[in-house]
């Protein structure tokens, strides 16, 4: 006599006890198998593209910043990239140095909270999470040393940065960046060959490569499926065809092997950091634009690579001081949407593992 | 055989007859017992704190000292919440019966040679049976809780449990046929070598069978926030859920005592008054269940399920065979060979099992 | 995957954490011991100069909130204006630091408080009597370095010892 069963439907709900945001998840469940999957979001629309409309293009950097809070220094770049494509402002060599060192500071924080987040829905009682937090910690009194905040630092401006760097930050950040490697293979250690985590985190939420190219996914996501693309190579802005760097990949596109890419890819940004300081110039570090900017009108699309994957602004401008029409095109929302796809035939202990990893902000997916 | 021993047990035999001796037993044993949870409580907050790098709670009192006493009288001082629809009996009845077994476990654990509240000569398997009680304390709360995750939650920690059962007696056997005789005072009596040397097997299952039956890391996969709720005591609130609190902690007690009495040695060592060496000897063994805790992530319900019965059950069976080869073919005073064939055997039969079983589901086809 | 012994990847994690219990721990324990913060540090509630500020409210103009009130009389003998009320609502402000930048003759600061919470919403309100520099209300060095210069140094988390008892 078989034993029938019927599915019924759980609210993983918007306050969760793991990390990542106000988000929410109805699955329904057969048994212990998830069968169907629907996100819902929207709980942190802020109204941010409407706002672009009402403030002036340099009063719009602090909204930036709220985007993707945990990496505020990327967003800020993405958006003043734009706005001088699109007024024909040329920035200063310190300055695109400068902007270079700050934004692959933020990649490796951004990094940290990430992995440690995932290990963290892996179950390991917060261990590896304040591990990498204490990294962080260190990264975030230089930024503030720089900036004097801790998370949305307002920093760069239309032109250039808001202000040169103290004369304490250079060799604070050599010897940040002396004993960072030691500290990476440390963490690895911790948990890279663990049996079990092998066990819960490979194999599972496999993202096939024509899958992840056909729905526009970007950044860890897209390379640890197999796929070499990093816009800081493909089509490199504010400098970074000088310096030399590799881009890991994975194989398979599991959940592992996107944490493992994101660990690879600390390990560059750290590389990447120490040419920028070799070959840092001297000079000023903001170019003159007038207080209230008016691009000529025009639109432009200006895409960069922060840590999420591909941050793209598409701006409208008519001539006055504010936008006409600001669009964000958010790379974890559009990350998101492979989630359906990833999680159906896995239990929901792997659900939640493999929404650690694919790291969204919801800052960003809700704008 | 390996039980020729330097020392006679000795009986349990206190002047002033048998009632005196259960009376001062009971005291010591509840001393003992409420001591030492607050002890494991205080040395988990502070030891995982300073493995993560970070201080545990030092305000209350010197050095945090009474934090596990601040941590009972929060407890203690919340309200008590009824479900509307809960099973009343079944639900007031449900801490109690859970925490009881939990206390009757102590009655046959050895402080000293003869020191203990009752030298039964079924000793280990009076603890393998009391402790098995305990589930059916889980699902009765599970069920008076009128919820359904609840529910699920204790079905699956009384699978948990039962399945688990079957490695932990096997691993228990093998050490009787070492030592002869089911009482454990005369087990602790009887290790001239301590018994971690002679088993390592059997010390691994048991520890992983231990742990999961007491739903400690890295199977504490009902308490924890990937489980949509909290479990079978979510509907649980002031005192009763001290008592599951309670009865966790004790529960590691008693598996700390006797992982300690059935392979450490017991209260056996050289300066020492015995009862400070089996003090010593629990929080080492508490010590390594925090370190573990610490350090690994969490398994899944049907990898756990799988490695119950298509790892540590064939192993326990395998060492149990090969226990009992040994001991019929080894003779006294060449002992010492036993404890090299044990790790040899440990060492192949892990990496065979390891290349040849999955443990767990792939992904199922919806 | 195989590593040469079952357990071995188990055992190199165990060997991380342990090592961390002979290491000093990083928290500060905050009243009693507190870390110094940036000297760029764009605290809550800001410095206004009487003297040097003119009233134009290119403050108020750059703000993105809109939380400087300015208001203004004329007609006074030297063509100047005069300022009846400045009051800054440091409930809608974000700490961005623009107005900060945007002044031209350099009257305006950031401060450098961290713990100033109220009981009342209309009480976070500043106006111009109370933004004035005095000694306890100190001005951090954002976008003016040499005002930075005299502030003690940060507290950095590369400084501080832990790896040996």
């Amino acid at each position: 006599m078989a034993l029938k069963t019927e599915p019924f439907a759980v609210n993983i709900g918007p306050a969760h006890p793991s990390t990542h945001g106000v988000f929410r998840m109805r699955a329904t469940l057969d048994g212990e198998v998830i069968v169907d999957l629907e996100p819902v979001f929207g709980y942190l629309h802020r109204g941010v593209e409407k706002l672009a409309e009402e403030r002036t293009y340099t009063g719009f950097i602090p909204l930036t910043d709220r985007l993707d809070y945990l990496s505020s220094m990327a967003n800020n770049l993405g958006y003043c990239l734009a706005v001088e494509k699109l007024a024909g402002i040329t920035v200063p060599e310190r300055a695109m140095y400068l902007r270079v060192i700050l934004a692959e500071l933020q990649r490796i924080a951004s990094h940290l909270i990430a992995v440690g987040a995932f290990l963290n829905d892996a179950g390991a009682f917060m261990t590896p999470i304040l591990y990498m937090i204490r990294e962080r910690e260190k990264i975030l009194d230089l930024l503030e040393m720089v900036s004097g905040q801790r998370l949305t630092y307002n920093f760069m401006r239309i032109g250039g940065l808001s202000q040169d760097v103290p004369e304490e930050f250079l060799p604070a950040l050599k010897k940040f960046v002396d004993e960072m490697p030691r500290w990476i293979e440390e963490y690895e250690q911790l948990l890279k060959e663990n049996e079990i985590l092998i066990a819960r985190a490979k194999g599972v939420g496999i993202l096939t490569k024509e899958t992840a190219i056909n729905i526009g996914a970007s950044g860890p996501v897209l390379r640890a499926s197999g796929v070499k693309w990093d816009i800081r190579k493909a089509d490199p802005y504010s400098g970074y065809d000088r310096f030399e760097f590799d881009i890991p990949t994975g194989e398979t596109g599991d959940s592992y092997d996107r944490y493992r890419v994101r660990v690879e890819e600390m390990r560059q940004s750290v590389r990447i950091i120490k040419q920028a300081m070799e070959q840092l110039p001297a000079g000023p570090v903001r170019a003159q634009v007038p207080h209230l900017i008016r691009p000529p009108a025009g639109e432009t699309y200006t895409h960069i690579e922060v840590p999420k994957g591909e941050l793209g602004f598409y701006l409208v401008s008519d001539n006055s001081i504010a936008p006409y029409r600001l669009h964000i095109r958010a790379p974890s929302l559009i990350n998101l949407t492979a989630l359906r796809e990833m999680v159906l035939g896995w239990k929901i202990a792997d659900a939640i593992l493999i929404f650690g990893s694919i790291d969204i902000c919801m800052g960003e997916v809700d704008r | 055989m390996l039980n020729a021993v330097s020392f006679q047990a000795l009986p349990p035999d206190w002047p002033g007859g048998f009632w005196w001796h259960w009376l001062v037993f009971t005291i010591i044993i509840l001393a003992f017992v409420v001591g030492m949870v607050m002890a494991f409580i205080y040395t988990e907050r502070r030891a995982m704190a300073r493995m993560q790098a970070r201080l545990g709670p030092n305000r209350t009192g010197p050095f945090g000292v009474l934090q596990p006493v601040a941590d009972a009288i929060k407890v203690l001082l919340k309200e008590d919440i009824i479900p509307n629809k809960a099973d009343k009996l079944v639900y007031w009845l449900a801490p109690a019966v859970a925490f009881t077994p939990a206390l009757m476990i102590f009655a046959v654990i050895p402080f000293q040679n003869g020191a203990l509240l009752a030298d039964l000569n079924i000793g280990i398997l009076y603890v393998a049976a009391v402790s098995s009680v305990t589930a059916v304390g889980i699902f009765m709360a599970g069920w008076s809780s009128s919820n359904k995750y609840s529910l699920l939650g204790a079905m699956r920690d009384v699978a948990v449990v039962v399945s688990y059962e079957v490695p932990l007696v096997l691993s228990i056997a093998s050490v009787v046929l070492i030592a002869g005789s089911l009482s454990l005072n005369q087990i602790v009596v009887s290790q001239t070598i301590p018994f971690i040397l002679l088993q390592p097997l059997g010390f691994i299952i048991f520890f992983l069978a231990g742990s999961a039956e007491i739903n400690r890391s890295p199977f504490d996969l009902l308490e924890a926030d990937s489980e949509i709720v909290a479990g079978f005591h979510t509907e649980y609130s002031g005192m009763k859920f001290a008592m599951f609190y309670l009865v966790e902690y004790a529960e590691a007690l008693a598996l700390s005592c006797i992982i300690t009495t059935l392979f450490l040695g017991g209260w056996r060592g050289p300066f020492l008054p015995p009862w400070l060496w089996f003090v010593i000897k629990v929080m080492a063994v508490f010590f390594l269940m925090v370190w573990v805790r610490t350090t690994l992530p969490r398994v899944r319900i049907d990898q756990l399920m799988a490695l119950a019965w298509k790892v540590l059950f064939p192993l326990a069976l395998l060492n149990l065979l090969f226990t009992a080869i040994q001991v019929l073919a080894i003779p006294m005073a060449m002992s010492w060979l036993m404890i090299v064939i044990n790790f040899a055997l440990a060492v192949i039969l892990i990496t065979l099992w390891a290349r040849l079983f999955k443990v767990g589901w792939g992904r199922v086809e919806v | 995957m195989k590593s040469k012994f079952f357990g071995s990847g188990i055992m190199k994690g165990m060997v991380v954490t342990i090592k961390h219990l002979f290491r000093h721990p990083v928290t500060a324990q905050y009243p009693e011991q507190r870390l110094n913060p940036s000297r760029r540090i764009r605290g809550v509630g800001l410095v206004w100069s009487q003297t040097r500020c003119t009233g134009c409210a290119t403050c108020a103009k750059t703000c993105p909130q809109g939380a400087i009130r300015i208001v203004t009389s004329a007609s006074l003998p030297d063509n100047k204006y005069k300022v009846e009320e400045y009051e800054v609502d440091t409930g809608y402000c974000i700490q961005c630091g623009l107005c900060v930048e945007a002044c031209p003759y350099s009257a305006l600061y950031f401060g450098r408080g961290i713990e100033k919470a109220r009981y009342r919403r209309g009480e976070l309100v500043e106006t111009k009597e109370a933004m004035m520099e005095t000694p306890d209300r100190e001005v951090s060095g954002y976008f003016y370095p040499e005002r930075a210069a005299k502030l003690p140094k940060q507290t950095l988390l590369l400084e501080k010892i832990w790896e040996k008892k």
